[in-house]
């Protein structure tokens, strides 16, 4: 760290999405709706979330270490493996 | 007397109906678990109610899994002891991992509040040994996320094993659409795990336990098979 008077702290955004193959009836409602309002050619409409949060990582922590602790925040507990699928992605925020 | 314990999170809304139903059984003896105790005490079987626990935030379960107890309520089923997940007890019990699958967003979309009728596949459990194979249940569902899923391996693993324990069927006890009231693979409402000493079911037994008040006493036979499962063998 090049300024040792501040704290990184990154900017996480993890993408949650019903795993390919579960039936997404959300989806599937919104899909039916489009037409109906103008937009064709739409297809394969899955409704997810979306997590922000904030992550000030250990002083000494590798990129590789903090992705691993925030992949294994998302198996735990941000998304339900068996049904969803994730991505994540991380900016550093000085 | 056949102690059980009623955990109560943040949320659950049915514990008092559960304390409730057990405690018209004369043989069982009915106590709250708090989510933050970290010792089950001395039960012999443990609910999990229905209700919100969380608020339903994030995922139905996904926080209540982390609850002090639940920690208890693993080593507690891990050593044989009996559990039984009601509606968002059954979604806490898939999270936490005690039960193969997961519970979806009806397909329908909307919160389903109805009876239902419940085929009995497998009458040897400790859940259903009161009834008979085949036996039909009249209880109610009332959920917006009751749709079990599990992947296709692991479901073939559990039909061999008995795993699948209450389909919804209709009056007759068929098979039918619209028997199913959230699109359940399969038209599965309740499932055990390989052991069969942990049961999870998206209908609500304790509401359908007092017939005078209920217009039906079937869920008490899911009550009624655990303290008999419990009771220490009578001599003979």
């Amino acid at each position: 760290m090049n300024e040792p008077e501040t704290e990184t702290q990154l900017d996480v955004r993890v993408y949650i999405t019903p795993k390919h193959g579960i039936l997404d009836p959300q989806g599937a409602t919104v899909e039916r709706q489009l037409p109906a309002l103008g937009f064709e050619g739409v297809s394969e409409v899955r409704i997810g979330k979306f997590i922000e949060l904030k992550l000030t990582p250990a002083a000494d922590a590798s990129k590789e270490q903090i992705d691993a602790q925030i992949d294994e925040m998302c198996r735990k507990l941000l998304a339900n493996p068996i049904i969803e699928d994730f991505t994540f992605a991380v900016d550093d925020q000085q | 007397m056949v102690r059980f314990g009623v955990v109560v999170f943040p949320g659950s809304n049915c514990d008092a109906d559960a304390r409730h139903a057990l405690s018209t059984f004369g043989d069982a003896d009915v106590r709250f678990l708090w989510h933050k105790d970290t010792s089950v005490g001395e039960v012999q079987a443990i609910v999990l109610p229905g209700g919100f626990s969380y608020g339903d935030y994030l995922r139905c379960g996904a926080i209540a899994r982390f609850s002090p107890i639940m920690q208890a309520v693993t080593e507690f089923a891990e050593a044989g002891g009996l559990v039984l997940g009601i509606c968002n007890g059954f979604q806490i019990l898939t999270e936490a991992g005690l039960l193969p699958g997961a519970l979806l967003r009806n397909t329908g979309l909307k919160f389903v509040c109805r009876y239902v009728n419940l085929k009995v596949e497998n009458a040897a459990t400790p859940f259903t040994g009161a009834c008979r194979e085949g036996d039909l249940l009249r209880i109610v569902v009332k959920h917006n996320e009751g749709n079990y899923t599990v992947d296709p391996a692991t479901y073939e693993k559990m039909q061999a094993n008995g795993q699948i324990v209450l389909r919804y069927v209709d009056a007759q006890g068929e098979r039918a659409a619209g028997a199913n009231p959230n699109g359940a693979l399969d038209d599965i409402a309740g499932v055990c795990n390989e052991r069969g000493n942990v049961f999870g079911m998206m209908p609500h037994p304790e509401n359908s336990v007092e017939a005078e008040l209920a217009g039906g006493a079937d869920g008490g036979k899911i009550f009624r098979s655990m303290i008999d499962a419990l009771r220490p063998a009578v001599p003979a």
